[in-house]
């Protein structure tokens, strides 16, 4: 592997000082699940995959940067007032496995455990698969469905982004060099909500997406559905029309509606699909999660009257 | 660039090992080369294949996708941990009994991963078991055997 510094901060401020002393030559490790990865392919001169980590400067870097046991990051789950707060060092098995992530936002869920495998969850954080930026990450579209706002700490002070100007192309997100992410925040759904998630791949475990999208249909109209793997970001989708939240809708009129989603996508073709199957599947996908959340949503809506 | 070794002590089976390690190396480097345990193998590299699962403070990781100097204090198991007076564990033994070893490779991850199962879930049917070794990737395709042994050492079997 490359030849770096190992640095293990006790607290912020250490670490905002290491992050500014190294600048774009550090890497923070939180899972490490993706950056010994990619650090291992730029050692062996393997041209890294365009995204994650700011990809080929990856031959660049002089300091990895553990932030698995800075206490001041957070790596609980926990509701506080109308959020619930998903510290950046929690990792994906407890966050799959957390009761209120299971009750609120069941496709955060299947999402998560799709991640990698057991070994790689087990160390995985979500603040991590967000940060990579890659476009194919997996819990992103569920994230986006669920408003998730990213709280970002650096040394002068925090600030909170909503995911979905989070990104910026692959590898590359609003974080600057001397922040840090401290927590994902969800606010907790106020009226009824079915959200699904889904995903294509070529085998069944252990494979990036293809593609793989999420939805969240609130009661009061609002559709919302991520997309990963059809762009250079992952981009959030919004109808408010409020006619994909209503079971009475006919087909031509959601037909409608799911195919104006979709209309941001600008696929690719790559080594794991064409560009032309990408988007015949976007629009099966979506609307085979759209069926699913919108079941969830009468669900919920039944059992709430 | 040559970085200084990063001081260390993590107890591995039992054993406490204050040693230095350099920053770059994984926590299966050190295992192999270091400390002399080599069951736990170098596959792929990239946590797709399962082959260096160990267990560290109670969770089954990829000991190749982890800096050894991550492990700083934890409590690690590798497959060489598990026999107890000369006696293999259950899920040695129904390995051997079941034909879960072809090869051979494979078969150190396999056994740690199915030892974090049965940890966790006691009882799993064979579905879970398929998913809780889907981690883990046996290139003689000798997963039949493995199953039937994970399921053995369940007391879901007749050995």
């Amino acid at each position: 592997m490359l030849r770096f510094e190992y640095l293990r901060p006790a607290t912020l401020s250490e670490l905002f000082e290491q992050l500014q002393h190294y600048g774009p030559t550090a890497r923070i490790l939180a899972g490490g699940t993706d950056l010994l990865v990619r650090l291992q392919h730029a050692s062996n001169g393997v041209v890294p995959v365009p995204t994650g980590n700011g990809g080929q400067e990856l031959n660049q870097v002089r300091a990895v940067i553990d932030i698995k046991r800075l206490e001041e990051i957070p790596a609980s789950i926990r509701r506080e007032k109308q959020h619930l707060i998903i510290g950046a060092r929690a990792v994906m098995t407890d966050i799959a496995g957390q009761s209120d992530v299971q009750k609120f936002f069941p496709a955060l869920v299947d999402a998560v455990r799709v991640v990698g495998s057991i070994q790689i969850r087990n160390r995985a954080t979500i603040a991590g698969n967000i940060c990579n930026a890659s476009p194919a990450a997996d819990t992103i579209p569920a994230l986006l469905a669920f408003d998730a706002v990213v709280v970002l700490r650096g040394p002068s002070g925090e600030r909170r982004v909503p995911l979905r100007d989070f990104f910026l192309g692959p590898g590359r997100t609003v974080r600057e060099t001397a922040e840090v992410v401290i927590s994902v925040e969800l606010p907790l759904p106020v009226v009824a909500v079915g959200s699904a998630f889904g995903r294509v791949t070529r085998r069944k475990g252990v494979d990036l997406a293809t593609i793989n999208l999420a939805c969240a249909l609130y009661e009061n109209g609002r559709a919302l559905f991520g997309y990963g793997a059809v762009g250079p970001t992952p981009i959030l989708a919004v109808d408010e029309s409020g006619r994909l939240c209503d079971p009475s809708v006919g087909d031509p009129e959601r037909e409608e509606h799911l195919a104006k989603l979709i209309e941001r996508a600008t696929p690719i073709s790559d080594v794991r699909s064409g560009e032309d199957y990408r988007r015949a599947m976007l629009l099966t996908m979506t609307r085979r999660i759209h069926r699913t959340a919108l079941d969830a949503l009468v669900t919920s809506q039944k059992g709430e009257s | 660039m040559s970085a200084p070794g990063v001081s260390i002590s993590i107890h591995v089976n039992g054993e406490t090992h204050s040693i230095s390690v350099q920053p770059h190396h994984t926590l299966l480097q050190v295992l192999r080369y270091d400390l002399g345990l080599t069951g736990s193998k170098k596959c792929c590299g990239e946590g797709e294949c399962g082959a260096c699962t160990v267990i560290l403070d109670g969770r089954a990781v990829n000991s190749c996708l982890m800096l050894a100097a991550e492990a700083d204090g934890s409590n690690i198991v590798t497959v060489e941990g598990l026999e107890r007076d000369g006696q293999l564990s259950a899920v040695q033994r129904a390995f051997l009994d079941r034909g879960g070893v072809q090869c051979g490779f494979c078969t150190p991850g396999m056994i740690m991963a199915a030892e974090y199962l049965l940890m966790n879930n006691p009882h799993p049917s064979e579905e879970e078991i398929r998913e809780g070794l889907s981690g883990n990737l046996c290139r003689c395709t000798g997963y039949q055997g493995i199953v039937e042994a994970v399921q053995e050492a369940a007391g879901e079997k007749q050995s």
